[in-house]
């Protein structure tokens, strides 16, 4: 399949992308693993004039640690993030989501970024986000914007984001007792259902929790029914299982496709909302 | 035809320079200008990895790739396997162990084997497998090929 005819241009700075950016006049789109939206073009689903390269930009890459917060730049791959030391240490949920997005060749390329701008409504990245109350970075012809998660994830395919922005990267206070369960759709992995749960745990009470599912609904979105279940309650199997009996009961528009209904996929929330407290019980 | 950019692209340890079309994928490139044809199209839309190389010393689907982002990259394909005549240990492996019937899923999932050795010299059956996830073969039921990369394991 060969997508439509555009010009290539290689950003060499992040200053240079956002300038392409503006030249191109809203028919430019950012590639940098290319691997939400090389698909697509390739389907003719989209059909930009101008690519512009940032995936050699220095300082778009990396993970480091400052001032007690972790920062993943954008073009950051899925492999490196899966198998980051400093993540694994600090904030070990994002390393296991990552290396659960794809197979290992799309981990070889696709980026944090990509992910997040594309916004699939079965990316597992999103939902990392929302629960970890990571800001995503955005710089701008207007300068530089910081988004909560909860503001930046909107709707299916849709981010807070402008035609002339670029994802910097995202920054986190690391949060070690989380996890990640996903149902993985076999062929693709994408994520039929996936649910993030991060606890803040003291004297074994949960002061309070955030808890996001991807793949049920249009875009990822917070289970506030299972984080008011959870806030002020002991932290424990019978906690778990009565926050996790609430999961997906106020989700509206349930996805339903040849992989799995949307009954299945509401029991399923619940599933793997449990299995995500019990990992992220299981590192307090 | 829309502008050409030149590129220059290490394939298997040799340089070869082209001018092509932004929109070339790398895995035409490779096929039809290089004449490698060992590295295969399946699914065409990254599931299938038929089409997996080297891109830099990690694993990549050379379908979801377009030739000019790969410029100034190094790249090893099935052909660059084999050294002076004698076969990879996972290309023997894949000989001794029977790990194809039709044979159109084994480039790709050699070179997926070379990129979970690289990583993980001595795996287990189910990182073998975990391995292998982005690769499909609709012949073998996967148990021969398993054995093909744990023949080269122990070999390595």
């Amino acid at each position: 399949m060969i997508p439509t005819q555009f010009e290539y241009k290689r950003a060499s700075s992040l200053d240079d992308a956002i300038a392409l950016l503006q030249a191109s006049k809203g028919d430019g789109k950012l590639l940098a693993g290319g691997h939400s939206l090389v698909p697509l073009m390739k389907l003719r689903l989209s059909e930009p004039g101008v690519l512009i390269d940032i995936a050699r930009i220095p300082m778009l890459s990396g993970i480091s640690e400052k001032d007690g917060k972790v920062e993943v730049g954008a073009t950051t791959t899925h492999h490196a993030v899966a198998t980051s030391e400093l993540l694994q240490r600090l904030c070990p949920v994002l390393s296991d989501a990552a290396g659960e997005i794809g197979d290992p060749q799309v981990r070889n390329r696709g980026t944090l970024g990509g992910s997040l701008a594309h916004s699939d409504p079965a990316a597992d990245y999103p939902a990392v986000i929302l629960a970890l109350n990571a800001e995503v970075h955005l710089k701008g012809p207007g300068g530089w914007r910081a988004v909560k998660g909860d503001d930046f994830f909107q709707a299916m395919f849709t981010v807070d984001m402008a035609e002339d922005e670029v994802i910097v990267g995202v920054q986190v206070v690391p949060q070690k007792v989380a996890g990640y369960a996903k149902l993985h759709q076999k062929a693709s992995h994408y994520a039929i259902v996936g649910v993030c749960a991060v606890l803040d745990v003291a004297g074994g009470t949960i002061n309070s929790a955030r808890v996001a599912v991807t793949g049920a609904s249009s875009h990822a979105q917070r289970l506030t029914e299972v984080e008011n279940a959870l806030a002020g309650k002991p932290l424990n199997q019978a906690t778990i299982d009565a926050a996790a009996a609430l999961a997906g009961a106020t989700l509206e528009d349930v996805n339903a496709d040849i992989h799995a209904s949307a009954a299945y996929r509401k029991a399923m929330v619940k599933v793997f909302t449990r299995r995500a407290l019990e990992k992220a019980a299981s590192r307090a | 035809m829309s502008e050409t950019l030149p590129i220059s692209i290490t394939v298997n340890g040799k340089v070869r320079k082209a001018n092509v079309e932004p929109r070339l994928l790398l895995v035409h490139f490779l096929r039809e200008n290089l004449a490698l044809t060992g590295t295969h199209i399946g699914c065409d839309t990254s599931q299938c990895g038929a089409c997996t190389i080297q891109l830099d010393g990690r694993s990549a689907k050379s379908c979801t790739l377009f030739a000019v982002q790969a410029d100034g990259s190094e790249i090893m394909t099935i052909e660059g396997l084999a050294k002076d005549g004698e076969l990879h240990p996972l290309q023997e492996g894949f000989w001794e162990e029977h790990g194809l019937q039709c044979g159109y899923c084994t480039p790709g999932m050699i070179m997926s084997g070379v990129q979970l050795l690289a990583d993980n010299p001595h795996p287990t059956e189910a990182e073998i497998r975990k391995g292998i996830d982005g690769n499909f073969c609709r012949c073998t039921g996967y148990q021969h090929i398993v054995k093909s990369i744990q023949y080269a394991a122990n070999k390595g």
